[in-house]
């Protein structure tokens, strides 16, 4: 909370002059019907895209001539919001000119940008990125139409913010690279979910397939398995110092040290021996340790075997380790 | 020309209680305190708690606490309780009975209300945006604490019947609150005659000054002051130096607006043009109002225009100098559409479409010509960019799921 959120918003206030314009006179709307299309020589497809939480929906007209798959003119209809209907003009404006595969790499942030008075200043306030985003939608409907192919082998189906258009896999990467524990830090860094806010977790302004949320908790589960298997690899090839390993790998470390060095000495002697707890007495730690067979009734068991067995431990585990008979 | 019709949001000051509410910023006195200043102070608040007490015919037996909106109001007679139910969770009554049409002035404290474990039960309004008596009667149990409805919807001018409510709801013992915010000016109010328990309003509904508004507590009813300090202010139940201007207009401007005059003028003259605008949006095509008439505020148009957005009808008003409001998800800063809108029955696309026509006492036939001039010239161009009017035939599934 700060000052600036004192006073509610205006999402008017934020429209750029060009939204507004375009609000006011739309330049490409309009339809064009199966008999302009003769006359021009091309082939009309007519597509739909509906964003039912939001309540818009546009439809799309394309003129294309098919000699050169070029988008020769194009025009929309919309039942929306300003910010729905000046998106949906932008797009069917930068549509014009371009052969349908291109017309496919025109996104909801290109058809922003375009709406800018100055590069510096977005065009629309975050929520209402939302309304571009229906422009996007509707050319991969259009493309898919004209190709005769199902759309999704138009997108990458990997977006999980649509708004800023933000893949899976960039998500995963920031959260991996920059430690990420909270949802709020992928939003800063990334700018997924800073816009409509739907992708951030369930409950949102539309439902998602996948949440910011999930994607964190499954990295962060990831990192810390990997993590432990990293711990696992390094025990095994003795580079982890004793004090950073689980309570696990201390008594394998431990017993891996009695089980090479000093239960063949007790062995021959008839005896044996066990680790019974490790216990952090910091800054030592207190390995309690019980004699079996001849051992537990050897006089040697508290003053020189626990000598050998306590500066063996020390040398080859860690010199902040004592031995405790039991 | 310039038309407000966004009067269930906030009105205009009437220019007769402006001048009295600049006039009376001389009174600068505390009422607590002995000397000239304070004795001024105190005749001038008595005067309008005269004209408050009298008009709306509250008891002397009653309290009527200032306070600096009907949301403060009904805070404070939500929590009062929460306050006996987390004083005795094991015995305390935990149960609040409410509607999905109240304000968020309501359902706000009523959310804060269930985190700390006390249950809401928020009951539905049918087509007509009306709660149903039989469901009420059977939500009821011997653990609901209080029973608040709101008089009648900011978004839709349904008027719920309350006398029936606080009947019924005294009946079981069980205290009645009603969010008034919509009722004075529009409504005649009588406290005795409708029996609720309290009564919240906010005085700039009704051409009256902001920042101040009345809580009334029916005697004997339960009361925990949450604002603390002075015992001589409020009668202890709500500290803090008096907005004397305030409260005094308020008080004049609640003489006048439920005068038998004012609440006349309301249902005759500002009706026939309520009426008026109404059937001239009928009159176009694919248009649609809701509520019926006899249990709606007098001042009120609820309507859809099939085809348009709410937010892009809103912004081609406002060129025109028109200022209406809108349940659509849009036009607000989280993208969240009326849900009271949606509970008289219509999907979220009709919430989307959705638009309020509120008229007030100022409200001009002239003015109203204008509007419907302008809505003549307006609808068809937003509905010549509506691609639900386009020619093709070729109607999405999408589409046809508004029809």
């Amino acid at each position: 909370m700060a000052r600036s959120d004192m006073i509610s918003g205006n999402v008017w206030e934020q429209y750029s002059k060009k939204v507004q314009e375009r609000m006011n006179n739309p330049v490409a709307m309009g339809e064009f019907t199966q008999e302009d299309a003769s006359k021009a020589n091309a082939r009309l497809i007519v597509a739909d895209f509906g964003a039912e939480s939001c309540g818009d929906a546009v439809r799309l007209f394309w003129l294309v001539d098919e000699t050169t798959d070029t988008i020769i003119d194009s025009k929309f209809k919309s039942f929306g919001c300003g910010t729905a209907i000046a998106s949906s003009d932008a797009m069917a404006e930068l549509c014009i000119g371009k052969t349908v595969d291109e017309a496919i790499k025109i996104t909801n942030t290109e058809v922003e940008a375009f709406l800018r008075d100055d590069d510096g200043t977005p065009a629309v306030p975050p929520q209402k990125m939302h309304c571009s985003v229906m422009a996007y939608d509707v050319i991969l409907e259009a493309a898919s139409q004209y190709k005769g192919v199902d759309r999704d082998t138009l997108v990458n189906q990997d977006i999980v913010c649509e708004c800023a258009r933000v893949t899976h896999q960039e998500i995963i990467n920031a959260i991996r690279e920059h430690d990420i524990k909270e949802v709020e830090q992928i939003i800063d860094i990334t700018k997924a979910g800073a816009f409509c806010k739907s992708c951030i977790r369930p409950g949102g302004h539309e439902p998602k397939d996948i949440y910011l949320v999930d994607i964190l908790a499954d990295v962060r589960s990831q990192m810390d398995q990997e993590a432990l298997e990293a711990a696992a690899n390094t025990t095994t090839s003795g580079e982890m110092s004793f004090d950073k390993m689980t309570i696990v790998q201390r008594i394998h470390a431990v017993d891996a040290v009695i089980a090479e060095y000093i239960r063949p000495m007790l062995v021959m002697d008839g005896g044996d021996m066990e680790i019974v707890d490790i216990k952090e007495n910091l800054p030592y730690y207190d390995i309690y340790i019980r004699y079996l067979g001849a051992c537990g009734s050897c006089a040697s068991g508290s003053t020189g075997t626990l000598y050998a067995i306590e500066s063996t431990l020390k040398s080859k585990v860690d010199e902040n380790i004592r031995v405790l008979p039991i | 020309m310039e038309v407000y019709l966004d009067n269930n949001s906030t009105t205009p000051m009437d220019p007769k209680i402006q001048e009295i509410y600049c006039e009376s910023t001389k009174i600068f006195g505390n009422a607590n305190v002995i000397y000239k200043q304070g004795i001024e102070c105190r005749a001038a608040l008595n005067g309008a708690y005269d004209k408050i007490y009298d008009s709306l015919n509250a008891s002397d037996d009653d309290d009527i606490i200032f306070t600096s909106s009907t949301t403060e109001g009904n805070n404070a007679v939500i929590k009062t309780f929460l306050d006996a139910y987390l004083r005795d969770k094991e015995n305390g009554k935990n149960h609040i009975i409410s509607t999905v049409a109240e304000h968020a002035s309501i359902k706000s404290p009523l959310a804060y209300c269930k985190s700390f474990g006390m249950e809401v039960t928020y009951l539905g309004t049918d087509e007509n945006g009306l709660i149903s008596l039989e469901e009420l009667k059977e939500a009821i149990t011997d653990k609901t604490a209080l029973v608040t409805v709101l008089y009648a919807s900011n978004e839709t001018g349904a008027i719920q019947p309350i006398k029936e409510i606080a009947r019924m709801c005294q009946a079981a013992g069980i205290p009645v609150h009603t969010d008034a915010a919509q009722a004075i000016g529009k409504i005649k109010v009588d406290l005795q005659d409708l029996g609720v328990n309290y009564f919240t309003w906010s005085a700039h509904k009704f051409h009256g000054p902001k920042g101040i508004g009345g809580l009334y507590v029916k005697a004997k009813s339960p009361y925990v002051t949450h604002i603390h300090g002075s015992k001589n202010v409020m009668g202890g139940k709500r500290a803090g130096s008096v907005y004397n201007n305030g409260a005094i207009a308020m008080g004049e401007a609640i003489e006048m607006a439920n005068s038998d005059m004012s609440i006349g003028y309301i249902a005759n003259h500002t009706k026939k043009l309520r009426d008026k605008l109404e059937a001239a949006i009928l009159e176009l095509e694919d248009t649609k109002s809701y509520v019926p008439k006899d249990h709606r505020l007098n001042n009120i148009v609820v309507a859809s225009f099939r085809g348009i957005e709410g937010e892009a009808m809103l912004w081609d008003m406002n060129e025109a100098g028109i200022y209406i409001s809108t349940g659509s998800s849009c036009s607000s800063e989280d993208l969240e559409a009326s849900a009271v809108v949606e509970a008289l029955g219509e999907k979220v696309e009709i919430a989307n479409a959705t638009v309020m026509f509120a008229l007030s006492k100022f409200t001009t036939e002239a003015e109203i010509d204008y509007v419907i001039q302008e809505l003549k010239r307006i609808v068809p161009r937003i509905r010549e960019i509506s691609m639900t009017y386009a020619k093709q035939e070729a109607f999405s599934a999408f589409i046809e799921d508004h029809h």
